[in-house]
């Protein structure tokens, strides 16, 4: 059993830095941040959660260390090909009807849901009507996203996804290489917005027609997924598409009768018409 | 995170030999086994798990991979998706991860033993099978001590013993049984 000093620490923790920073860590499932919290304290150097508190209650620079913990985050470019196999075989059919074209990556994390997505529409003839959020709560996170540039040693699995996905070009048509990094063409952000948003306290901010967000709701509590899923009830067209990670579901959500199965091996969504 | 839980639950990690170790210990139990079982084997990422159909068909109990967020209910086997980790949450729900791999390994036992040693305390069965690495180890001390039932392996018998001699070196506490001593111990003592 964890002991129970550990959790109200973990608890006085995370309301610090709420309190303090505005960053809302509470609803995040126990398990989980437990582990990234425990990570941290060791590698900061910390004996007890109330000494790290009280650092970072007292030094602002503690702030961003702690957060590279709590928010780090590692995927590929078309991670599940078959995910975007089907949106591109299912989804896109529906999105081609609309003279404009709404889409949120929420979640963004370093980017390569992003380009994924970009590099998809690009080859489906989409990318000039849609617009694109990428959207995270930390700013590392969207600057590297931004950026777009990944180590080379990653290119070959994201090759072999993107054909695996119906890649209809050459991966390779999309960045150039220095330096043993792979720098993705800055022509793929000229549809994006970057902006600091968060599942957990910030609002609808736009009319979406497919949202994309995948293994970041694993780490919420049912609590604040639902949360989270309502935001995206009330952020989609009638009609409009969720796509979330291929073990997440929506079936115990309280918003499940908002949506029918689209896709329902690839666990895509549709927002019900009425 | 409650002093008091009460959700019980088995864990298991397997790796190399797991599919036999656990054909000769999950067919052995009953339909309405009176606690989740959660397991572990190290498979490659590629995302097509066959554990959950496999296991299907040979089992009593209900079988399927774990979804986010899902009830552990009584009398179901559960197995760990490729390329994440399992964790048990107090409210006995199980939570996906997909941070990186500990010791190479998503999903990674110690993973889930740890998280079912902080979130069930003396409810928590940790049982370490087959392996040709250490993973679990550190997860089974945690559970060991916790307060939690811990048995691994007979390494002589398994079909490799790195893991369970792993296990025993972290955890000298833990009980040594042959695959047949497991399933009366959980279909027998357990169940009871």
């Amino acid at each position: 059993m964890s002991d129970i000093t550990e959790d109200i620490e973990i608890r006085l923790l995370l309301e610090a830095l709420h309190q303090r920073y505005h960053y809302d860590f509470r609803h995040y499932a126990q398990a989980s941040i437990r582990r990234r919290l425990r990570q941290a304290r060791q590698q900061l150097g910390f004996a007890t959660f109330s000494a790290m508190q009280e650092a970072l209650l007292h030094d602002e620079a503690m702030l961003p260390r702690l957060l590279g913990y709590l928010t780090v985050q590692v995927s590929e470019m078309f991670r599940d090909p078959s995910y975007f196999r089907a949106l591109r075989e299912e989804v896109v059919p529906r999105l081609r009807t609309y003279p404009s074209l709404k889409v949120w990556i929420a979640g963004c994390s370093g980017g390569e849901e992003l380009y994924s997505l970009v590099i998809l529409f690009r080859e489906e003839g989409l990318e000039e009507r849609t617009l694109f959020y990428a959207t995270d709560i930390s700013q590392d996170a969207l600057d590297t996203a931004a950026r777009g540039i990944y180590a080379l040693d990653r290119i070959a699995l994201f090759t072999e996804n993107h054909r695996a996905s119906g890649g209809k070009s050459s991966l390779s048509d999309y960045y150039t290489t220095a330096y043993g990094n792979a720098a993705f063409d800055k022509s793929l952000r000229e549809r994006v917005v970057f902006s600091d948003h968060s599942l957990v306290t910030d609002a609808v901010f736009a009319e979406m027609h497919l949202i994309s967000c995948r293994n970041v709701m694993i780490y919420f509590d049912r609590e604040l997924q639902d949360r989270a899923i309502g935001l995206f009830r009330s952020s989609l067209v009638r009609g409009g598409f969720l796509g979330l990670g291929a073990k997440e579901s929506i079936r115990f959500s309280a918003h499940a009768n908002a949506f029918t199965d689209f896709v329902r091996t690839e666990k895509i969504y549709q927002r019900r018409e009425a | 995170m409650s002093a008091e839980a009460t959700a019980r639950a088995v864990v298991i990690g397997a790796s190399a030999g797991a599919i036999q170790a656990l054909s000769d210990i999950l067919p052995g139990l009953a339909a309405d086994f009176p606690l989740p079982i959660v397991i572990v084997v190290h498979v490659p990422a590629d995302r097509q798990n066959i554990l959950a159909p496999l296991f299907e068909q040979k089992c009593r109990m209900s079988v399927r991979e774990v979804e986010d967020k899902e009830p552990a209910e009584r009398g179901t086997v559960f197995f760990a998706p490729s390329d994440y980790h399992v964790l048990v949450e107090s409210d006995g729900t199980l939570s996906l991860s997909a941070d990186e791999p500990v010791m190479h390994s998503r999903p990674s036992i110690d993973v889930l033993f740890e998280s079912a040693a902080d979130a069930l305390g003396r409810n928590a069965v940790g049982i370490i099978l087959t392996g040709a690495n250490s993973d679990g180890a550190a997860g089974l001390k945690a559970i060991a001590d916790a307060g939690g039932a811990v048995i691994v392996e007979d390494p002589a018998h398994a079909y490799a013993d790195a893991m369970p001699l792993a296990a025993l070196k972290a955890c000298p506490s833990a009980r040594i049984m042959s695959r047949k001593a497991i399933v009366r111990y959980l279909s027998e003592e357990l169940a009871r």
